[in-house]
């Protein structure tokens, strides 16, 4: 219940400073979130720290979520905006259910700050369980309104009416019937309801809870879906900024003398802003090589391997973030303990499409087309960077090719804004891939330990887990473990000035990869010394009714064959929560023993995520999560020095790639009856510490470092052969 | 230095007069405006403004204009005939490879361009070819079952 709000704190940046605030914000919902809580609670509960945050909520009149025009086709508008997470298609489908509509007729605008409902971004997996709320009870107000007007015109009660793709027609005499269309007229409804409007039920839906291919799919493999590079405006130049070598670096002399030999280059000073410009972006390109630069450098000793030292010297004191029991009384009746430090790299977004944004000034507005997660937070933005009011700035996010948390930060946006400002010209930024790389705000390197002990029955005693630098998200254990406390140091990735030697922040499920890795791998290690087989020891300290049928799923769909690790065969299990979706994860590796490199033949994953509005966009989602989740298991880990990121392309930085692909089957457990939980991070949590565990089973080593390199496990293989 | 150069475009023929050191990927977003190639990477590593060359999956970013003069160049915008889309794109969309779509129309060529040269690859010489082409949304499952797919599609004779 509190990882809802948690989570919508964490996303805006709010700490919540004590339990004693947490409880009061929680009465102030009326008590908070249970299972049968109604769309407007949802909404006062994103509501309420974005109020604080933003100044501006989501409208109350539907009016502001759809419009139905003349030719019967049905505007949906919302601030959300599509990444290739499938909202396009499941918002689609939750206002055709609730109106009544045809899935078909429904078109998606999405994220445009002058047609759309104020939104503060898309992220932490919120669009369905807290933007579905209010579209769906906009859309069920709206059917209402729409049977009463037609129960008017037709002369017929409302409730002898029914309504069928949008054509309302008396129960009686079918030929008594009137459109949407004509009773709206392309025109916003007046009328509101003066009762609340009963949202359909789940046995009534006939699109929602059924798949349906991507309606975005044929755009984009044609070529005409369009993204923010994609922009033409009449006169636009192209920018290349001049950038720093390191962090830090500050500028000193410019010689800009070169450029006169690339033809039609000019370049632009704007306070801090060095930018040429160029009617082509190969032009700029040519261009900003001839700009010649000094710098000055600060000396920062810290790389990858030397960063945790640091982060641990300066980490804050922590907070609890929960607690239970007496520590001390269950170290006293432990038999066996584990004690381990986990660590966690810095990892890139690394999204196909870089930042992107093109800016033009027309009529004292100014319109910024931008590959963005948070239009109307870049609105504000964009506003005070221009010394504009927040009307004068309209953001259009053209379909994103990508985001994963990365594109919550729009720097790209106001450089092309700032821009174009100065040259009263169309200005687009496209950010190389050496920019990406260096302006991304990385997933933060971090540190978990937890000291945990077991008694002879197989049960958990004690669990100590303080982790540095994640967060809180996934921190909290949902084991059944009577003695336990679970420390976060304050501020996630956001940290302190001088904690990380470049911008950190959201990355698919922050914080929870680290956080999940380490648990579930310490889970495995107090298996390992009761030598209990890692299936049955979870089911021995789970008393969560959702998560042990989540294991067992998993565990039965993989085929998990009973030996405690390691068996030799490979196979790991891990669970975890996110974004209110309960997530099972079984591996099955092979680890080459002589160089250590480790090959993932099998996934298999479950997860409980209330109602599937889409079941085969969340099936997506989850082998997405699983495929992307390799990446940080085995290879994803940004090298620097300094603040110099040595890692510029995808040479260096590794992605997965098609030679990693295990085999995937995903199930998504029946839970229709539960309100629909997150669906675009869950999965991706599990894959470390599921991976780590199948090659303790295979090989009898314990990765405790992400990722787990081939030479990782090899030191890891050595280590445990010593023992 | 500032050539005509003359090539096939989606089977048309067509002539730009541009520095024939330039990259065909620019020409083709800017000049002439196909902007369904995409940029990802600037070096040849991601695979995402794949086009086809003489029927080839060629890296757009690393041809410069000088080396297309009397070639065949196909582009994204070029596979769909008379608003049917050719079997590889449908495919796609029949199999859900795609999610964010920004690399998509690099892999759709690159597959192309793989069906042309073997018509019935193996599994794993699909995940041979596509190795390089770069895919951050994790939707490369999708994406072999979608080769496989249109590879039998286009046996049946149905266009290639």
């Amino acid at each position: 219940m509190t990882r809802f709000t948690e989570e919508i704190f964490e996303h805006l940046g709010i700490d919540l400073p004590s339990e004693v605030s947490r409880r009061k914000f929680l009465k102030m919902l009326g008590g908070g979130i249970v299972v049968t809580v109604s769309a407007n609670d949802l909404l006062a509960l994103q509501e309420a720290p974005a109020r604080r945050r933003f100044g501006r909520e989501l409208p109350d009149d539907f009016n502001a979520f759809l419009r139905i025009g003349e030719d019967g086709r049905v505007a949906c508008f919302t601030g959300k905006i599509e990444m290739g997470q499938g909202v396009v298609t499941s918002l689609a489908q939750m206002l055709a259910d609730e109106l009544e509509v045809s899935l078909d007729s429904v078109d998606m605008i999405m994220g445009d700050t002058d047609l759309c409902p104020w939104d503060m971004g898309t992220f932490g997996s919120m669009t369905t369980r807290f933007f579905g709320p209010p579209l769906r009870a906009a859309a069920a107000e709206a059917r209402e309104v729409l049977l009463e007007l037609a129960a008017e015109r037709l002369g017929v009660a409302a409730d002898e009416l029914t309504v069928r793709d949008g054509m309302v027609s008396s129960t009686a005499d079918s030929a008594q019937k009137v459109s949407y269309a004509e009773l709206a007229k392309g025109q916003k409804i007046a009328r509101r309801l003066d009762r609340e409007a009963v949202l359909e039920s789940v046995e009534n839906f006939t699109v929602v809870g059924h798949p349906v291919n991507r309606r975005d799919a044929v755009a984009k493999v044609t070529g005409a879906a369009q993204f923010a590079g994609d922009i033409r405006r009449e006169g636009m130049l192209y920018a290349r900024l001049l950038r720093p070598p390191a962090h830090g670096a500050t500028l000193g002399t410019v010689d800009a003398s070169g450029i006169e030999a690339v033809d039609g280059a000019t370049m632009v000073v704007d306070g801090e802003l060095v930018a040429v410009l160029h009617a082509t972006p190969d032009g700029a390109d040519r261009a900003i090589a001839t700009i010649e630069a000094n710098w000055k450098t600060p000396e920062l000793d810290l790389d990858e391997d030397s960063i945790f030292e640091h982060l641990l010297n300066v980490a804050p004191a922590g907070e609890n973030v929960d607690r239970g029991g007496d520590l001390n009384a269950g170290m006293s009746i432990s038999t066996a303990e584990a004690r381990h430090t986990y660590l966690d790299g810095y990892v890139a977004h690394a999204p196909i499409e870089t930042h992107t944004a093109v800016a033009e000034f027309s009529d004292g507005r100014c319109t910024i087309w931008a590959s963005t997660q948070t239009p109307f937070p870049l609105q504000k933005e964009a506003a005070e960077a221009l010394g504009l009011a927040e009307d004068k700035v309209r953001v259009i996010p053209p379909f994103v090719g990508g985001g994963f948390g990365g594109k919550t930060a729009n720097r790209q946006a106001i450089e092309a804004a700032r821009l174009a400002k100065r040259t009263g010209r169309p200005v687009q930024v496209a950010w190389s891939r050496p920019e990406e790389f260096f302006f991304d705000t990385f997933r933060p390197a971090a540190v978990v330990k937890i000291d945990a002990g077991v008694g002879e029955d197989g049960r958990i005693t004690y669990w100590d887990f303080t982790t540095y630098f994640a967060g809180s998200r996934g921190a909290d254990h949902f084991y059944d473990i009577p003695n336990h406390r679970t420390v976060a140091a304050p501020g996630g990735w956001r940290g302190g000035p001088g904690t990380h030697p470049f911008a950190t922040g959201a990355w698919r499920a922050p914080g929870n990869n680290t956080n999940t890795f380490a648990r579930e791998s310490h889970i495995d290690a107090l298996a390992a010394q009761t030598k209990i087989d890692p299936v049955e020891f979870r089911m021995r300290n789970l008393a969560d009714k959702k998560m042990r049928r989540v294991l067992e799923t998993t565990a039965a769909r993989f085929r998990w064959l009973e030996a405690a690790a390691p068996s030799g065969r490979g196979q790991g299990i891990a669970l975890g929560i996110d974004a209110g979706t309960y997530v099972g994860l079984a591996a099955e590796v092979d680890v080459d023993r002589a160089t250590g490199k480790v090959t993932v033949q099998r996934l298999v994953c479950a997860q409980d995520m209330g109602l599937a509005i889409n079941p085969e966009g969340a099936t997506i989602q989850m082998e997405g999560c699983l495929t992307m989740g390799l990446g940080y298991a085995l290879a994803e880990e940004l090298h620097f020095s300094g603040g110099e990121i040595l890692d510029t392309n995808f040479d260096t930085y590794e992605i997965p790639r098609f030679s990693w692909l295990p085999e995937i089957e995903t199930v998504i457990i029946d839970a229709r009856n539960d309100p629909p939980q997150g669906g675009g991070e869950p999965a991706i949590i599990v894959v470390g510490a599921a991976i780590a565990n199948a090659i303790h089973d295979a090989v009898g080593a314990r990765v405790y470092r992400l990722p787990m390199t081939a030479e990782r496990v090899k030191a890891a293989m050595k280590r445990s052969e010593r023992r | 230095m500032i050539k005509p150069v003359r090539f096939s475009l989606n089977g048309k023929t067509t002539t730009v007069e541009v520095d024939e050191e330039r990259m065909l990927l620019w020409v083709l977003r800017t000049e002439l405006g196909l902007t369904g190639t995409k940029f990802g990477c600037g070096e040849g590593f991601c695979g995402s403004c794949t086009v086809l060359v003489n029927g080839r999956p060629e890296r757009s970013c690393q041809l410069p204009m000088k080396s297309i003069g009397g070639k065949k160049i196909v582009t994204i915008e070029g596979l769909a005939k008379n608003g049917k889309l050719h079997p590889v794109q449908a495919a796609f969309v029949e199999h859900d490879a795609l999610q964010c779509g920004f690399c998509t129309p690099g892999m759709i060529l690159s597959a192309y361009g793989l069906l042309l040269e073997n018509p019935k690859p193996t599994r794993q010489q699909i995940l041979d070819h596509m190795e390089d082409n770069l895919c951050r949304c994790g939707a490369h499952h999708r994406i072999v079952k979608a080769i496989e797919a249109a590879a039998a599609e286009m046996r049946k004779g149905v266009r290639s």
